[in-house]
């Protein structure tokens, strides 16, 4: 394991601009769905917003727990593939 | 300027000044897996044609800037779902496997994770078996890698391949730890929007070190940067690794990995 080579006020000052503006497009993002008038929310947001739920967690390890909130648990192969895309999230999330 | 190795990235989707961009930016070497072309392939042919140009036009076409093209040859598993056309294509892949520049197979694995792409993939794993090839692992996008990982890392312990000869590409925070820890060499792929940007990649070593991890582009016809590898050595850079870090991760490694071909060479 490499040690990181910056402190917290070094990665605060350097990343904190870039992910400021990453918020803001998520929740202009959301903004747009609104203002379409669609009341279903898509199977896609709803696990975007899980994963903004978790992003509030104090633990570490936010992006390996947010990959698994988007990852399809099954373990059987399925039958067929009938598309060869993905779309994002599990359709059940 | 540190020499570099991108030992993955898909050169008949990209334009000849990307080779001259990634020449300028340190690149000597580079591997290209065979993969879907975005489209399926009408017959077996369009594969033996594919095949003559991952042999024969792109190592011409990347000598042109000083940089070593090899390549590695399968049906990708998007077009393994129909069993009898991956079977015919299978069929092609050993006269090419004399070629001087073909590394091994692949890039194989599961994209949906269903049972014919498991078939073709557990076939194309006996093919490197029998014939002693190294292999180079796709695995799925998105929501499908968690699973997929899992079924192909299965697949492989089911034959006596030995993991330090598998590379297994497009790992994330989520499979990272246990593809490295079941013994298998890991990729981490630089996407803009899916799989790891630079900045996570860069989080991943300096969570999990270096042994038995590389970094690619995967630069393709899709949205991908043919000089992400540069980009995340500037990353390590930045944040102040050391030269030596740096250098392992995108040449000393590939270099060690790719050298069990027996044919891999950079001059």
């Amino acid at each position: 394991m490499q040690d990181n080579q910056m402190t917290s006020e070094e990665i605060v000052d350097r990343y904190f601009l870039e992910h400021r503006a990453k918020v803001l497009d998520i929740a202009a993002f959301l903004d747009r769905i609104d203002r379409s008038g669609s009341k279903e929310k898509d199977f896609r947001i709803i696990a975007l917003l899980k994963c903004i739920d978790e992003l509030q967690s104090g633990d570490e390890n936010r992006t390996k727990r947010i990959l698994e909130l988007l990852s399809d648990h099954s373990v059987e192969p399925i039958d067929i593939a009938s598309t060869k895309g993905a779309s994002g999230a599990p359709p059940t999330s | 300027m540190m020499a570099y190795i991108d030992p993955h990235i898909h050169m008949v989707s990209r334009t000849t000044d990307d080779y001259q961009r990634m020449a300028q930016a340190g690149c000597v070497a580079i591997t290209e897996p065979a993969f879907w072309a975005g489209f399926d392939r009408s017959s077996s042919q369009g594969f033996f044609d594919y095949f003559r140009q991952l042999t024969d036009t792109e190592p011409k076409r990347a000598a042109t800037y000083g940089i070593k093209h090899h390549c590695w040859l399968c049906i990708n598993p998007k077009e393994a779902e129909d069993v009898g056309f991956a079977r015919e294509v299978i069929s092609i892949i050993p006269e090419f496997l004399d070629c001087p520049t073909v590394l091994g197979i692949g890039e194989i694995g599961l994209n949906k994770n269903s049972k014919n792409e498991l078939i073709i993939l557990e076939e194309q794993l006996a093919l490197a078996e029998s014939t002693n090839q190294l292999v180079l692992v796709h695995t799925p996008h998105l929501e499908d890698k968690l699973k997929g990982t899992n079924l192909i890392m299965d697949a492989i312990d089911n034959t006596s391949l030995d993991p330090t000869r598998v590379l297994i590409d497009h790992v994330e925070e989520h499979t990272i730890k246990s593809v490295l820890d079941r013994g298998f060499w890991a990729g981490m792929t630089l996407y803009p929007d899916s799989k790891c940007t630079p900045q996570r990649a860069a989080d991943c070593i300096e969570m999990y070190g270096t042994e038995r991890l590389w970094i690619n582009s995967a630069g393709d016809w899709g949205p991908s940067d043919p000089l992400a590898v540069p980009k995340c050595r500037l990353e390590l850079a930045s944040r102040g690794h050391s030269e030596e870090l740096i250098n392992t991760i995108s040449f000393g490694n590939p270099l060690d990995f790719l050298s069990k071909s027996g044919k891999f060479s950079i001059s």
